[in-house]
């Protein structure tokens, strides 16, 4: 997966935004290890430093954690990260809500369009 | 933390213009900083006088605490904006040269992004296209093991592609204590890269910020920002 940073918002926020997402993808999975800090620094084409502070960040949230000598490692905890999936597609539904609303269509109208695209899917 | 590089009052006259007018930086190490400004402003100055090539007109410029000059250069590594080498001798001349000019350039490291960036060590100088010369100057700067990286519009000539591999160059290979300070004009392609930026304009800084702090603050990129400040 690549990242994909827009030019007017923290990057920081961005980097911290993609790699919950590849946590919850499965591109790290839980207790994989990380790649060093310079590495995905260079991955993303972004400066260490701001790669440091996002990895710090999801330490304190508790999706990674570090050990001195051997690098930085996904939890281990399967529901922390579930947790997390369950948040982000919560705020994909909210924002894909707003922007709905935004055309005029209610809850109602929303829920039955979801369907029939559900159905010409299959 | 201790600076790197740090300015005190600094005025540089020329004749008839004021090139700077009291400047006042602290430049930790480790950082990764834009000095950003019109044409004019007063960047190329201070690069100069930090390599001793020109001398203040009053005020100090330290380098790790000391005044340019011998001790400093060892640590300096330098850019500048017009090429001083001979463009009779071929990139493997040059990496001899710089080998016994620097002890800490690394002839492994010049090979190496040689190879990656395709250019052709036995190549003279005098047959290169322009954006292959800067690469090639780029190339002998980083593969110094400096504390300070001083870089006078690095990227200009190259094309985007290359730019790309050298930006990631430059965050792969410097080490976690060495500066680099790079002016430039091309801000929307360095500013991922950087940690902080430097606004200068007619000989004074008119802002120093993080990235992220301009744009959490003005949710602007920084390239949107300058345009906005210096609009003509």
């Amino acid at each position: 997966m690549g990242w994909n940073l827009k030019s007017d918002r923290p990057i920081y926020s961005q980097l911290i935004e993609q790699i919950e997402l590849m946590i919850v993808s499965g591109i790290y999975p839980a207790g994989s290890k990380l790649p060093s800090v310079r590495d995905m620094a260079g991955e993303a084409s972004v400066n260490p430093n701001t790669m440091q502070r996002a990895l710090a960040q999801l330490e304190t949230e508790g999706l990674l954690y570090s050990q001195r000598t051997s690098g930085r490692f996904v939890t281990e905890d399967v529901e922390r990260i579930m947790q997390t999936k369950q948040n982000l597609a919560m705020d994909l539904v909210n924002t894909f809500m707003a922007s709905m609303n935004h055309l005029g269509y209610n809850r109602e109208q929303i829920i039955s369009l979801i369907n029939h695209s559900a159905e010409e899917d299959q | 933390m201790e600076n790197i590089l740090e300015c005190r009052n600094l005025v540089k006259f020329y004749p008839n213009c004021l090139a700077l007018n009291t400047v006042n930086l602290a430049v930790p190490k480790g950082r990764i900083i834009g000095l950003l400004g019109p044409n004019g402003s007063g960047k190329t100055t201070i690069i100069k006088l930090a390599n001793g090539l020109i001398t203040p007109s009053s005020g100090q410029i330290l380098i790790n605490g000391m005044e340019p000059g011998v001790e400093t250069k060892k640590i300096v590594s330098y850019l500048p904006e017009r090429t001083y080498l001979n463009d009779w001798m071929t990139v493997n001349n040059m990496i001899d040269f710089f080998s016994d000019f620097y002890e800490n350039f690394n002839r492994h490291k010049a090979y190496d992004m040689l190879q990656r960036l395709g250019v052709n060590p036995t190549q003279r100088l005098k047959t290169m296209s322009k954006g292959t010369k800067e690469k090639v100057q780029l190339i002998l700067v980083m593969s110094r093991e400096a504390e300070l990286y001083l870089l006078d519009e690095p990227i200009g000539g190259v094309d985007p592609a290359a730019r790309d591999y050298i930006l990631d160059t430059i965050i792969s290979n410097y080490s976690e204590n060495a500066t680099i300070i790079i002016s430039t004009h091309l801000i929307a392609d360095v500013e991922k890269v950087l940690d902080e930026v430097i606004f200068i304009n007619q000989g004074s800084i008119v802002l120093t910020s993080t990235v992220d702090d301009i744009r959490e603050k003005e949710n602007k990129s920084v390239d949107a920002l300058f345009r906005e400040v210096f609009r003509c």
